[in-house]
């Protein structure tokens, strides 16, 4: 199966971000839902631990469709990773590896390096670092900021809003910060 | 002191000052959604996040590509993405097109304020380090990357403490 073939390799970015784009109004007209991701996570404390607070005091349950949207994330990275995995080796950029062999990161074969998203490195500094303090980060922020790379970066710019813009500046000034900054202090840290 | 909207407002818009939005990205349909109704946003996220994977957006690896400016590609996924989304809105507009139920789309406006800019520094350098945004979280720990798990439930307790504190932050 020559189609088969193709789709088990890595999606070219013309292919991928159009289809992401046709989130926008594909959600739109399927049920008047304004595309963002990082709601989720709201709804999921609301339902949970809402604690009385008032950002958590809302009805969550108009919003659930949020939710089964995020499932159906999960359940396609499942699916993906599972049935339509990439027959080819893993590439990356090699002055993005030549950076980070210099901090010690040592695996480039898989998505995520080996070196830092392993169960037991949970406990560690590391673990602290690129999950606990990480996590803490995205929720945080992305709540403040109002959303995030979906809510902002494509739905907010999309509809030419300019907060939305002030936003995905704000986005990317941050990660170049840790990116430039940050991260060869923290790596020094984990990887001694 | 802040107050919580009544529901019926129209989410997203500023009633009063220093008050923020219900939802920021919005249920505007009038009719409620029945539980088989919501499995198309299930069937869209799977959709989704087999792009996420197959593009490897999800890849801890892309990120810092795209933050050491060595790799078009995470550029040229947000950028196509954002031209597509903006050429359909524009045609749902002029076209005036309707929602399934036969709705008038409508979209919330994004209001202003200074959350947009600390909350997205801080959002920000959690990106650069998880390597994930809140979709690609999920996306990951999909694939068997099940330590993603404690990066889903650290969010989860980011998104509390702002909620927690929100009445205290700069907006």
């Amino acid at each position: 199966m020559e189609i088969l073939e193709l789709i088990r390799r890595p999606w070219p970015w013309y292919v991928a971000g159009p289809l992401i784009g046709l989130t926008v109004p594909t959600l739109l007209l399927i049920g008047n839902k304004s595309f963002g991701i990082s709601s989720s996570l709201r709804h999921i404390c609301a339902a949970c631990l809402p604690a009385k607070l008032p950002f958590f005091t809302y009805d969550w349950k108009k919003e659930v469709w949020n939710l089964f949207f995020v499932a159906g994330v999960l359940a396609g990275g499942f699916l993906a990773t599972n049935f339509l995995s990439n027959p080819d080796s893993f590439n990356v950029a090699p002055d993005t590896v030549a950076a980070l062999q210099a901090f010690g990161v040592r695996d480039f074969s898989g998505l995520m390096p080996a070196d830092l998203f392993a169960t037991e490195h949970l406990f560690t500094m590391k673990g602290v670092f690129f999950f606990v303090i990480g996590g803490l980060l995205v929720g945080f922020g992305t709540r403040y900021a109002g959303g995030c790379t979906s809510g902002h970066a494509i739905m907010g710019l999309s509809n030419l809003q300019w907060p939305s813009l002030v936003a995905t500046i704000c986005f990317m000034l941050g990660g170049l910060a840790m990116t430039h900054l940050f991260l060869p202090l923290i790596f020094s840290l984990v990887n001694p | 002191m802040f107050h919580p909207l009544p529901t019926a407002q129209p989410t997203g818009q500023l009633t009063q000052p220093g008050s923020l939005p219900d939802c920021d990205a919005p249920n505007n349909q009038s009719i409620p959604e029945s539980w088989i109704g919501n499995l198309k946003y299930l069937l869209v996220g799977v959709i989704f996040g087999v792009v996420f994977v197959k593009a490897e957006i999800i890849s801890w690896f892309r990120i810092q590509e795209m933050f050491r400016f060595d790799s078009f590609h995470m550029y040229g996924v947000i950028g196509s993405a954002v031209v597509v989304g903006l050429v359909s809105v524009q045609l749902i507009r002029r076209f005036n097109v309707k929602t399934l139920s036969g709705e008038a789309v409508q979209i919330t406006p994004k209001a202003f304020n200074k959350g947009q800019v600390y909350g997205g520094l801080l959002f920000g350098l959690g990106w650069a380090i998880t390597g994930a945004c809140p979709g690609p979280l999920f996306a990951q720990i999909g694939s068997g990357y099940a330590v993603v798990g404690v990066t889903l439930l650290s969010a989860l307790a980011g998104t509390w403490l702002y909620g927690y504190f929100q009445q205290k932050l700069p907006h």
